[in-house]
C-alpha cells in the first residue's frame, strides 16, 4: 500500500497557512483512496512543535529527510530527495503547497519522480473513468479549464485559499528517511536573505487584502489605507502605477505583471479596474470598491461598491469596522 | 555566452476569451496574440547583456508553438518582435504545446547539444499561469534551477541572482550553465527601436521539427466563470450596514 505525500513547508519552524491547506486537501484525497497521509519533512533540522501539528492536520506519518545540506532550500536539493522518496516508497499521489518555493520545487520533482503534474488547481482531483480530474483558472480569471490525467505518480500543488484548513488529528508516528543530495545539486548557493517587512500578513497567504491606487494622490496619504489593513488584520497592495513611481514597494504590486491573489475579501480604494489590475485579483471571493467615479470600470467585477471619496468613506469605512469589533469582541 | 530566451504566445489580456463549441479549446478568431509578457522581461535582460557585449553574447530565442490562421497570431511575428530587441536569431519548435511536459521535454531536447550557458524564462505565462515548464527544463538537464529571479549579474563564468521569496528577497550564487524563471524586476521592458525592427526582418528564423513526446496531462474542457454574484450599491451613510453585512458572511 501506498499514500498520500504532503510536502510540509517548515518557515523558522514553523507550518505556514499553504502548508495546512496542503494537508488539509491531501487528508481528504487520502480519505477518499482509502490510503494513509504522510507528511515529509525536508530539513537540517526539525523542530519540536512540527510533529503535533502536522498530526493535528490529519498526516498519519511523518517522514523526515534531515541532512546539513537541507539547511535552505535548495530546489534542485530538496526536489531531488522528494523525487527519491517518491520513488523508493511508490508514492502516486503528492500534495506540494503553491508558495515560491512549492512552485520551483513541483516541476523537477515531477521530472525526476517521473509524474504527471497538476499546478494551481481549485479543486481536489476527483477520479473520473481512467481519469484525474481538476480544476483550474486560466485566462487571467476570464475562463476555468478541466484537466485530467491517466500518469501517475500525479503531484498536484492547489491555488492559495483554494481550501479551508481544517483539523483532522491523527496518532502520528516518525520515520527517517536517509538520503544526502549529489553535488551537482548544491551547485546555486543561497548566500542570504533580505527581509522586507515581518510583522505583516504576507500578501499571497492573506484572506483580506486593502489595496490602493492612484485615486490616492500621493505616498503621504497612505496612513488611511494602512489604519483600514490593520483594523481588519489584512496585507496591503497596490496598482502598477503606484508601484512604478515609489509610491508603495513592489512587493505590494498586484496584477497580471505583479503578484496574484485570491483572498476572501479584496478591497480596492481608488483603483479604475484596468483589465491588467483585475487579472491578478479577480478571482478574490468578495469585492469591495471604493471609488469617486461612479463609471470606473472596477464595479462591474466588485460584489460591494461605494461611490464616493476615498479620504472620506475610508476612514468611516475603519470606524464603522472597529466599532463593530469592539462590540462584538466576547 | 550563449543564452537561449524561452518565449510563449499568448492571447492579449484585454482580448475576449471565447471557447470552441467543445469546450476544449481557445476560440482563437479575433484574438491577438502577444509574448508572454514575464518573458518581456527576459528578453530585454537578454538584450542588455547583449549590448554590454556584443561580440561575447549570443542570444536566441525560442518558442514551442504553429502559427494561427490570422496575422494576428503568428508565433513568427512574435519571435521576430522578440529579435528585433537586438537578439541573435530565433527558433520555432513546429508544435502545439500540448501540455507543459510536452514543451519543457521539446526545449530540453532541442538544447542538449548546443551548449547555452544561461536558459532564460518568465515565471509563468498569463494563459494558464503553470510555473512548470521552466522548472521541468532545469531537470531535464540536470541544470541549477532559480526561480522567481528579480536581478542576475553575470562575472567569470558564475552569476549573482536575487530571487523573491515571501516577506523579501533571497541572494544566491550558482556557476553557469543555469535556468532561471524571471519575476518583475530583472530588466525594464523595452520597445524595439525601428532600426532593430529593419533588422529583425533578415535574421535567422529556424523552423524544427517536434519530437515525439507524450503529454502527461490533457485538457478536457473550458468553461466560462462563474457569473459574478449580485453587485451591491452602498450609500457612504450607510457603511454600517455593510460592516453587517461582511460579518454575516464571515469575511472580517
Ligand atoms: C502589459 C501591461 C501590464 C500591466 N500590468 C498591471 C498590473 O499587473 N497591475 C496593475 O494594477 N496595472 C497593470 N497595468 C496598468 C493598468 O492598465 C492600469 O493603468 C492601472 O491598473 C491603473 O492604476 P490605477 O487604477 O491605480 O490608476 P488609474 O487608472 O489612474 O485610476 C485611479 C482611480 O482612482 C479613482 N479616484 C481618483 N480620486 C479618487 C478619490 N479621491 N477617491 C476615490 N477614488 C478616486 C479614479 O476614479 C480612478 O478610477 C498594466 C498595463 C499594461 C499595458
Amino acid at each position: 500500500m501506498s499514500a498520500v505525500v504532503v510536502w510540509a513547508e517548515t518557515t523558522e519552524g514553523r507550518l505556514k497557512k499553504p502548508t495546512l491547506e496542503a494537508l488539509t486537501a491531501g487528508r481528504k484525497w487520502a480519505t477518499t483512496l482509502g490510503e494513509p497521509l504522510w507528511a515529509v519533512v525536508i530539513g537540517d533540522k526539525l523542530s519540536e512543535n512540527i510533529p503535533d501539528l502536522i498530526a493535528e492536520y490529519g498526516a498519519e506519518k511523518l517522514i523526515r529527510i534531515l541532512s546539513p545540506e537541507f539547511s535552505t532550500f535548495i530546489p534542485n536539493a530538496y526536489a531531488r530527495a522528494l523525487a527519491a522518496l517518491i520513488r523508493e516508497k511508490n508514492v502516486s499521489y503528492v500534495v506540494i503547497p503553491q508558495t515560491y518555493d512549492g512552485r520551483a520545487l513541483a516541476p523537477l520533482a515531477s521530472i525526476w519522480a517521473n509524474a504527471a503534474l497538476f499546478s494551481g488547481i481549485t479543486t481536489i482531483p476527483e477520479k473520473q473513468a481512467e481519469l484525474w480530474v481538476a480544476r483550474r483558472i486560466c485566462y487571467s480569471n476570464k475562463g476555468l479549464e478541466w484537466i485530467g490525467t491517466a500518469h501517475l505518480p500525479l503531484i498536484i500543488t492547489l491555488k492559495a485559499n483554494s481550501i479551508i484548513p481544517e483539523k483532522s488529528p491523527y496518532s502520528l508516528t516518525i520515520e527517517d528517511f536517509s538520503f544526502r543530495p549529489p553535488v551537482e545539486d548544491l551547485r546555486a548557493k543561497p548566500v542570504g536573505v533580505e527581509k522586507v517587512s515581518t510583522d505583516k500578513v504576507p500578501l499571497t497567504e492573506a484572506e483580506i487584502v486593502v489595496s490602493a491606487g492612484r485615486g490616492l494622490k500621493g505616498p503621504e496619504n497612505w496612513t488611511i489605507v494602512e489604519e483600514l489593513a490593520k483594523v481588519l488584520g489584512a496585507a496591503t497592495a497596490c496598482s502598477k502605477p503606484v508601484a512604478d513611481v515609489g509610491w508603495r514597494p513592489h512587493h505590494e504590486h498586484v496584477g497580471q505583471t505583479g503578484i496574484q491573489i485570491s483572498p476572501n475579501l479584496y478591497i480596492a480604494i481608488g483603483i479604475s479596474g484596468a483589465i491588467q489590475h483585475l487579472a491578478g485579483v479577480a478571482s478574490s471571493k468578495n469585492i469591495l470598491v471604493i471609488n469617486s467615479d461612479p463609471e470606473a470600470p472596477f464595479f462591474k467585477a466588485a460584489d460591494y461598491g461605494i461611490v464616493g471619496d476615498a479620504f472620506e468613506v475610508v476612514p468611516r469605512l475603519t470606524e464603522a469596522i472597529r466599532r463593530y469589533k469592539e462590540q462584538h469582541s466576547h | 555566452m550563449k543564452i537561449l530566451c524561452c518565449i510563449s504566445h499568448v492571447p492579449d489580456t484585454t482580448t475576449r476569451i471565447q471557447f470552441t463549441a467543445d469546450g476544449k479549446a481557445l476560440d482563437r478568431s479575433g484574438v491577438t496574440f502577444i509574448i508572454n509578457p514575464y518573458d518581456d522581461f527576459v528578453l530585454a535582460r537578454a538584450a542588455e547583456l547583449k549590448e554590454k557585449n556584443p561580440t561575447g553574447v549570443h542570444v536566441t530565442v525560442l518558442c514551442v508553438g504553429k502559427n494561427g490562421a490570422s496575422s494576428t497570431d503568428s508565433v513568427d511575428a512574435n519571435l521576430r518582435k522578440a529579435l528585433a530587441l537586438g537578439l541573435d536569431e530565433a527558433v520555432r519548435i513546429d508544435a502545439e504545446p500540448l501540455d507543459a511536459f510536452f514543451v519543457a521535454s521539446q526545449i530540453a531536447a532541442y538544447a542538449q547539444d548546443k551548449g547555452f550557458d544561461l536558459f532564460l524564462f518568465g515565471k509563468e505565462s498569463i494563459d494558464y499561469n503553470g510555473s512548470q515548464v521552466p522548472g521541468m527544463v532545469a531537470a531535464l538537464l540536470g541544470l541549477p534551477f532559480i526561480s522567481y529571479a528579480t536581478s542576475i549579474e553575470i562575472l567569470n563564468g558564475s552569476a549573482k541572482l536575487t530571487r523573491e521569496i515571501t516577506g523579501g528577497k533571497e541572494l544566491i550564487e550558482s556557476p553557469l550553465p543555469l535556468v532561471l524563471s524571471a519575476q518583475k524586476g530583472l530588466a525594464e521592458w523595452r520597445i524595439p527601436n525601428v532600426r532593430g525592427i529593419m533588422q529583425a526582418k533578415s535574421k535567422p528564423l529556424h523552423v524544427i521539427a517536434p519530437l515525439s513526446v507524450s503529454p502527461r496531462v490533457q485538457t478536457l474542457r473550458h468553461e466560462p466563470p462563474p457569473p459574478k454574484g449580485t453587485f451591491k450599491k452602498i450609500e457612504p451613510e450607510r457603511i454600517d450596514e455593510l460592516v453587517q453585512e461582511l460579518a454575516n458572511k464571515g469575511l472580517i
